[in-house]
């Protein structure tokens, strides 16, 4: 008998199987709906909620106009001294930054599957542009849906990971993301709920940002584009 | 190969380590720090009591629905990912688990596993099995990179490492990383961490994880973590193998929100973790990564048998926030390690026993004053206390009664003697002539009450009956 028989028939054995609880979609939406509804917001009311949230975990996020954010994101990664950087030449965003960036910043594009290049992306690639699917204003979270051209390491190799929100995509809890976005009907392989550069307080319980992830993070919230076509 | 895992510790000398670590002062010190800090971390996360309440009757519910209907569960997991591409096993035992992510690492020639954090591979010692065959498992959770290196056990499920100073992990770097300078500076020692183990990523076959909860219908495994570790190690090498409990599915993906609300707050006193990382499946045609393969381990290891009870089902409900240990008392003196299990605390003491038998661990539910505190703040409403007392009930049954769900390891503490001083004590209470007598008797001989009395004179002063009776103080009172 197959290990799986063994199992299911203990478990089986156990006695009649109850029939799932009936309301329990309903108990758990009534509870968030109420929660939201003591401190409804609008897109701008949640941009600057998402921001404040990023910024209480040591993220450096900033709320920009779609025409501004490329040359501010340009002259902010020749400060940091960046000179790689992964970002796609397909989306309007990734163009868009790659037209704004200057001379010493080189930009790449994931391009070969990842075990072609692992060493070379560990190695010499300093940040990571992607542009997240929404956000979550509570707690200052990115909801990172990978593809081909921004596939899931762009997000989480380099130190500096860069993402690009739009205000009007902003849920107000995780509650409301799953259901707004209808995770239920499909979900990609990886989906990343990313809050924040990588941190960790497994040393004596003091926190120190940057552990195995990103070390630093910047999030920058767009905040007059309308839903894009 | 049915080799037995290694019990590094053998839990059965429970008391003697709990005895050593109520000896060390660097030790109760370390803990009694970080208990009283994650209770302030967990009670700042929950300042509105009523939704504190409400979430928990949400989390009882999802686990319990999840519960009652587990073994159809189990199956649409199975069915939804292997829809999905990737490929379930079942292990009834440590040893079938072991032997399956061995097969598996051995198929693909794989000498390197980078690990992201699991205690179900804690609980199958998978990396003691894997390196007596020749494959290197390398832990790169923070913590349990150190106490990895440090050769021990997690002292905690969810900070493993929690029994070490900054001192320790100094001259352990120092120690075992070559060109490292001894320092104290936390930031430093996590970038030596962090340097250290970035290579691990990009050179290791397989990467290994476990599983916080499991949705059934979208079949996406969910892996909370603050690191990037997790999602280093289920993402970089081209194979990832998930090992979870089989108690961990829930019935759908929308259920796992008010779940992961409270692991975060009642773990770590984080409103969310740095990472949810849902997974969903292996690499999809067109992805230029990811894991080209996905395998997930369902782990049973005595599971079943807390099934099979009623009562001892709820076990089964916890999603492994430490909550409970952090509020322990007897934990929160003596530490993770003299359980000498891979879940300490009161979780591991109604846990373990179904894991390892009664036998072993028998005494783990004795380590409480049954105060309460965890059933306090578990998160799902399990009903700690009184499993404990459920436990020390069946550990002292007779071994050879006859009950509709023996437990492996039933009267591991019967002891004849007891059970007789217990049968005189009720039959004299339940005859008034023959309790006179002996009350009668224990006054007068009272000097006869010897100063060793067994196990009640180890930390207590010895029993002594009282010159005269209640009984008869009150008739002198006039009051009987």
């Amino acid at each position: 008998m197959s290990a799986r028989d063994r199992i299911l028939g203990r478990l089986r054995a156990a006695g009649p199987q109850a029939a799932g609880m009936t309301d329990l979609e309903r108990r758990i939406d009534a509870h968030f709906d109420a929660r939201r509804a003591e401190a409804p917001a609008a897109a701008d009311v949640l941009a600057r909620r998402m921001q404040a949230a990023l910024q209480a975990v040591r993220a450096q996020a900033w709320c920009a106009r779609a025409g501004e954010w490329p040359a501010q994101l340009a002259r902010r990664l020749s400060e940091a001294g960046v000179s790689r950087i992964l970002v796609d030449a397909v989306s309007a965003e990734g163009r868009a930054l790659r037209a704004a960036l200057p001379a010493g910043v080189e930009a790449l594009a994931f391009e070969r599957p990842l075990e072609e290049w692992k060493a070379e992306l560990f190695g010499t690639v300093d940040a990571g542009f992607t542009v997240a699917r929404s956000g979550i204003a509570a707690t200052g979270t990115l909801v990172l849906a990978p593809d081909a051209a921004t596939p899931r390491t762009v997000s989480l190799v380099p130190p500096l990971h860069i993402a690009l929100v739009y205000a009007h995509t902003l849920h107000a809890d995780l509650h409301q993301a799953l259901h707004a976005e209808r995770w239920q009907d499909g979900m990609p392989a990886n989906l990343v709920l990313a809050t924040g550069p990588s941190k960790t307080s497994d040393i004596q319980q003091t926190l120190a940002f940057g552990a195995h992830g990103p070390r630093w993070t910047w999030v920058v919230i767009v905040t007059d584009a309308k839903e894009p076509v | 190969m049915t080799t037995s895992p290694l019990q590094f510790v053998p839990p059965q000398d429970f008391h003697a380590r709990s005895r050593a670590a109520l000896d060390d002062p660097q030790l109760r010190q370390s803990f009694r720090g970080a208990m009283t800090f994650l209770q302030d971390k967990r009670r700042s996360q929950f300042g509105d009591e009523d939704e504190l309440q409400r979430l928990r009757d949400l989390g009882e519910a999802v686990r319990k629905n999840a519960l009652a209907q587990l073994p159809a569960l189990l199956e649409r997991l199975e069915a939804t990912l292997t829809a999905a591409g990737a490929k379930v096993h079942w292990a009834a035992t440590p040893e079938e688990a072991n032997a399956i992510i061995h097969g598996i690492a051995t198929d693909r020639g794989a000498r390197r596993i980078v690990k992201g954090k699991s205690m179900a591979s804690e609980e199958i010692e998978l990396n003691h099995y894997l390196e007596q065959r020749g494959v290197a498992c390398l832990e790169s959770d923070m913590g349990e990179y150190i106490v990895q290196l440090a050769g021990e056990k997690p002292s905690h499920i969810v900070m493993p490492a929690i029994h070490k100073t900054r001192a320790d992990i100094g001259a352990l770097f120092t120690e075992h990383i070559p060109g490292t300078e001894y320092t104290e500076d936390v930031d430093q020692l996590i970038q030596t961490g962090r340097r250290t183990l970035r290579n691990a990523f990009v050179e290791a076959d397989i990467g290994l994880s476990g599983v916080n909860f499991a949705a059934a219908d979208t079949g996406t495994l969910w892996l909370v973590e603050n690191e990037g570790n997790g999602r280093l190690s289920t993402t970089v090498p081209d194979v990832h193998i998930a090992i979870m409990g089989i108690e961990k599915v829930v019935e759908k993906l929308e259920h796992i929100v008010p779940l992961a609300t409270l692991l975060t707050r009642s773990a770590t006193g984080q409103a969310i973790t740095t990472y949810f990382n849902l997974i969903s499946g292996p690499r999809r045609a067109g992805e230029l990564d990811g894991p080209r393969e996905l395998h997930l381990v369902l782990l049973d290891n005595g599971r079943t048998q807390a099934y099979t009870d009623e009562e001892l089902r709820s076990t089964l409900q916890c999603i492994r926030c430490g909550a409970c240990m952090n509020h322990c008392p007897v934990y929160g003196r003596i530490g993770g390690h003299a359980y000498g299990t891979t879940y300490p605390g009161p979780i591991g003491a109604i846990l373990s026993p179904h894991l390892l038998g009664l036998e072993s661990t028998a005494d783990l539910a004795t380590a409480s004053s049954l105060c309460g505190a965890c059933g306090d703040v578990c998160p799902v409403r399990i009903p700690i206390p009184q499993l404990l007392v459920r436990l020390r009930t069946e550990a002292n049954r007779n071994p050879d009664a006859e009950v509709a769900h023996p437990l492996r390891g039933q009267g591991a503490k019967y002891s004849r003697g007891e059970r007789l001083v217990w049968r005189f004590w009720s039959g004299a209470f339940a005859r008034p002539g023959v309790y006179r007598l002996f009350r009668w008797a224990a006054t007068r001989l009272r000097v006869l009450a010897p100063n060793e009395q067994l196990g009640w004179t180890k930390y207590r002063t010895p029993l002594k009956p009282a010159p005269r009776s209640l009984a008869d103080l009150l008739r002198d009172k006039g009051q009987l």
